[in-house]
């Protein structure tokens, strides 16, 4: 096996408290992953499990407080602002939120044709390129000339999948990004997404907190809980005999659209929840 | 490039509206109030600009011969002041003066708070603190007082004097911008702009200046305005040099003349009134321009057919033959639009509800799910308009009811289970006294006794140290517990029929099944009707007898949970059916190949759907 394209090791992020003497409040405790050319790595958790701060710390918009992040075999836990911006090319992102995630003000051609132009493309070039990133993600060339308030969410999307995909990047991580779709409109988006994957060859670090999703779009699947990685192993693995009693919990816990098939998960999720006071659960 | 997305998607495919596209200069030239008293401005300062060729003598030439002379007199247009000038070419050069103190006055504030503001806002807390003690500074200096105290310094040079006025009006600039920063820079697309590799400078002319423009132009136009009082009311009090002609001056002087020749009084004060006035409602204009004003057709539209409903609804009442606990009947509720004609977002819904049972609602967004359980609820927002139909509750007409009456069968008999427990609960009283406000509002118990009550309640919610939680705030509990709580809250008072409008989906999915199970607990104590607004399949699946599937507006199919999945009979069910992902969706294909290049598209398009 090659060496993978993204290297986390005993990666730990923390917040800082608040007021003055305030501890830092430690997210991550040590999270270690990896992700290969060409793969999607599902990051699955509940809220508060630290999912979306791993993606964060490797775009760099959160500060690692100890290990250690590998891209292509180069350390970009701390880098420097010009060399985080160089970055910009092979690191990509596309967020949770399509509403908030595009500048309301912007049209859709300068959105994405921004990055393009500040890496020094001509405008002619710019332009071709907007096109051809429209055509990729299956929006109308003449989306350019408009601005995002006109488009609905799985729409949106699609113009920030566009500009992840702008720089040809070799890795793009992905903060829940059909959560706030519709259902049909978020098989599409997946769709998409695989679509993007086997053309271009390009890796996602994939978070999400729901199950089906992940299932649906992950090659391997990483379960976090409070900070820590819980257990790893290929997608469908992980997503239909998990071992450890967590994510048994977590994949009994989402509800089957098959009212039969419910009663039945219902029945043996109370079954395992009454056989051991579960451990697992919040307070 | 010639690959394409293989999926054709109807829905995402279609060309966006072209409608509502209009920039804020087009939305500016139609507003009469912004063409009006831009109109005025650039008249007087044109005027002010012509000066030289409109008159005949400068504003400080003195003749004895026009002394108080008449409006109308040789040479002189409106007369001539008390020593002897001529005041229609002093209005004229006051106005060079006042535009002048303008532009030097907000420019320099707008410089100095913009700049800050966008570095105090954007970078993080220690640049902040040091901008910030700067500008508290400045704001504790007393402004007109050091405006005179400094007087020797400007040398009595009003220009001087509107800069020093520009560097003490920038406080306010600086806290207006860095405010919106503040909030501008945590938005996701600055993040995405952080990411796509543009340098802070870039991020900041173009994505944060951009969104902070509009209530920056519109400061500019009231900045103007104070800068142009405070120059006159300097020239007012005689501060100043005497040499520059300016209203200030010529109100004075008019004012020592008012009994002899009042119109030498009335002259400058209009102008600066006109002037200042022009330039508020120019601001005002721009705001609602740039900030986006607020229709105002919906209360015309919603005053005219408000009480129809009632008389529709006797009607049908009388001609129904349906049963149940809850009955709606062609229920249509319509929206106001810009034009003011009426849209549909509910057309023509039928539902009934038995006690004891569970009826799921389910639909995409804008399928006018929510609106049908808000008007149930008695809740539509103002502007919203029920044309037509009927909602009875065990045989009682809903629509109609005065709001007293509303009210009584919402504490009562209808409780409702929102989306998001946590703005749902007031952050700055208790759990326990909220929920006890709400029991003693629909009962006649004691204090003492509605507290035993909600304890009562809060256990039977499966809250673990009811005690504790009732003296929590809503921040100090979690997300599952508020909404074990507000579910405490609503079956208080034994209500005939909970409508829970997406109750779980903004929790995590171990708690969501667990709320789940606590909903159906108290639906087989209470023998309730629920009402379950959602979009999720498995909940559907989960939790209801019966469901009701909503698309822009209308229901197009109902039946029973295990017939609809099985043997769905309208096609838009089977396609909401078929897009759900379940364990068959497992990828079967490999990891992608590294190809670098984007045109490759060697890999056949052969999707597992």
């Amino acid at each position: 096996m090659t060496t993978p394209l993204l290297d986390v090791t005993d990666l730990r992020v923390s917040y800082p408290g608040r007021g003055l003497r305030a501890r830092p409040h430690e997210v991550l405790h040590g999270v270690s992953l990896h992700v290969r050319e060409g793969e999607t790595l599902g990051l699955v958790g509940e809220s508060g499990s630290g999912k979306t701060t791993i993606g964060r710390a490797v775009l760099g918009l959160a500060k690692p407080s100890g290990g250690r992040v590998l891209f292509q075999d180069q350390d970009i836990t701390h880098v420097p602002p010009k060399a985080r911006r160089s970055l910009a090319r092979d690191i990509q992102v596309v967020f949770q939120d399509p509403y908030t995630s595009l500048n309301p003000s912007l049209t859709i051609g300068d959105i994405l044709s921004e990055p393009l132009v500040v890496r020094g493309a001509s405008g002619s070039d710019a332009r071709t390129r907007v096109r051809e990133l429209l055509d990729h993600v299956g929006l109308p060339a003449n989306a350019s000339a408009r601005l995002p308030r006109e488009f609905s969410g799985g729409q949106r999307q699609r113009v920030a999948i566009a500009r992840a995909l702008a720089p040809k990047p070799r890795l793009i991580v992905c903060d829940e990004p059909v959560s706030a779709l519709d259902l049909s409109t978020q098989t599409r988006v997946l769709d998409l997404f695989i679509d993007i994957q086997r053309r271009t060859g390009v890796s996602y670090l994939f978070v999400s907190h729901d199950l089906s999703v992940i299932r649906h779009i992950s090659h391997r699947v990483t379960v976090l809980y409070r900070g820590d990685v819980v257990e790893t192993g290929p997608a469908d693995r992980i997503t239909s005999a998990p071992e450890h009693a967590y994510t048994q919990a977590l994949l009994l816990a989402a509800p089957v659209a098959d009212p039969i098939r419910q009663r039945e998960r219902r029945s043996e999720r109370l079954r395992l929840a009454s056989l051991e006071p579960c451990e697992t659960k919040a307070n | 490039m010639s690959s394409s997305v293989k999926a054709p998607e109807p829905n995402t495919l279609e060309t966006p509206a072209d409608t509502g596209r209009k920039s804020a200069l087009h939305t500016l030239m139609r507003d009469p109030q912004a063409v009006i008293s831009a109109g005025i401005l650039i008249v007087i300062v044109l005027l002010g600009l012509l000066a030289p060729l409109l008159t005949e003598h400068g504003p400080n030439h003195s003749s004895l011969d026009a002394v108080n002379a008449a409006p109308g007199t040789e040479g002189y247009l409106l007369g001539g002041d008390k020593s002897g000038r001529d005041i229609f070419a002093r209005l004229l050069n006051s106005v060079n003066t006042s535009v002048v103190s303008a532009l030097i006055g907000a420019s320099i504030a707008l410089a100095i708070g913009v700049t800050f503001g966008l570095v105090g806002g954007y970078f993080g807390r220690r640049v902040r603190g040091l901008t910030e003690w700067v500008f508290s500074l400045i704001m504790t200096f007393p402004g007109l007082l050091l405006l005179i105290v400094l007087l020797p310094v400007t040398d009595g040079d009003y220009r001087a004097t509107m800069m020093i006025f520009g560097v003490l009006l920038s406080p306010g600039i600086y806290r207006l911008v860095r405010n919106l920063v503040v909030g501008v820079s945590k938005e996701l697309y600055v993040d995405a702009a952080r990411v796509s590799g543009l340098p802070d400078r870039r991020i900041l002319s173009r994505h944060v200046l951009s969104v902070v423009r509009g209530p920056i132009v519109i400061a500019a136009a009231f900045l103007s305005g104070s800068s142009i009082a405070v120059q006159s009311g300097l020239a007012f009090l005689g501060i100043g040099s005497n040499e520059v002609a300016s209203f200030g001056a010529m109100i004075a002087d008019g004012f020592t003349n008012l009994y002899e020749e009042p119109l030498q009084f009335v002259w400058p004060s209009l102008f600066l009134g006109v002037m200042t006035a022009s330039l508020v409602l120019l601001g005002n204009a721009l705001r609602d321009a740039l900030e986006g004003g607020r229709p105002k057709a919906s209360d015309v539209v919603g005053a005219r057919s408000r009480p129809a409903p009632a008389a529709g609804a006797a009607n049908t009442a009388a001609t129904s033959t349906a049963s149940g606990l809850l009955v709606v009947e062609d229920l249509t509720i319509a929206y106001p639009a810009p034009s003011g004609e009426l849209t549909e977002v509910v057309s023509g819904v039928n539902l009934s509800l038995e006690a004891g049972e569970t009826l799921g609602l389910v639909g995409e967004s804008g399928s006018g799910k929510t609106q049908t359980a808000f008007a149930t609820l008695g809740v539509l927002p103002p502007e919203a308009t029920i044309t037509r139909g009927s909602i009875r509750l065990d045989g009682r007409e809903l629509l109609g009811l005065a709001e007293t009456e509303l009210r009584k069968v919402r504490g009562t008999s209808i409780a409702y289970v929102p989306q998001e427990p946590m703005s749902n609960l007031d952050p700055s009283f208790t759990v326990g006294s909220q929920l006890v406000e709400g029991v003693r509002a629909a009962t006649t118990l004691s204090r003492s006794e509605a507290r035993e009550r909600v304890l009562a309640l809060l256990q039977r919610v499966g809250i673990p140290d009811p005690r504790r939680t009732f003296d929590s705030y809503p921040h100090q509990i979690s997300g599952g517990m508020a909404q074990r709580v507000l579910i405490a809250g609503a079956v208080a008072s034994r209500p005939l029929l909970l409508i829970a409008d997406e109750p779980t989906t903004a929790l995590d999915v171990t708690v969501q099944a667990e709320i789940l199970d606590l909903l159906r607990d108290l639906q087989k104590d209470l023998n309730m009707a629920v009402l379950l607004v959602t979009h999720n399949f498995g909940v559907v699946a989960d939790s209801c007898d019966r469901v009701a599937v909503m698309r822009q507006g209308e229901i197009v199919e109902t039946g029973s949970t295990e017939e609809l999945f099985s043997r769905p009979s309208h096609s838009y069910t089977r396609m909401l059916l078929d897009s759900i992902l379940d364990d068959g969706a497992v990828r079967t294909d490999g990891p992608a190949d590294a190809v670098a290049s984007d045109s490759s598209s060697a890999v056949p398009d052969t999707e597992a759907s």
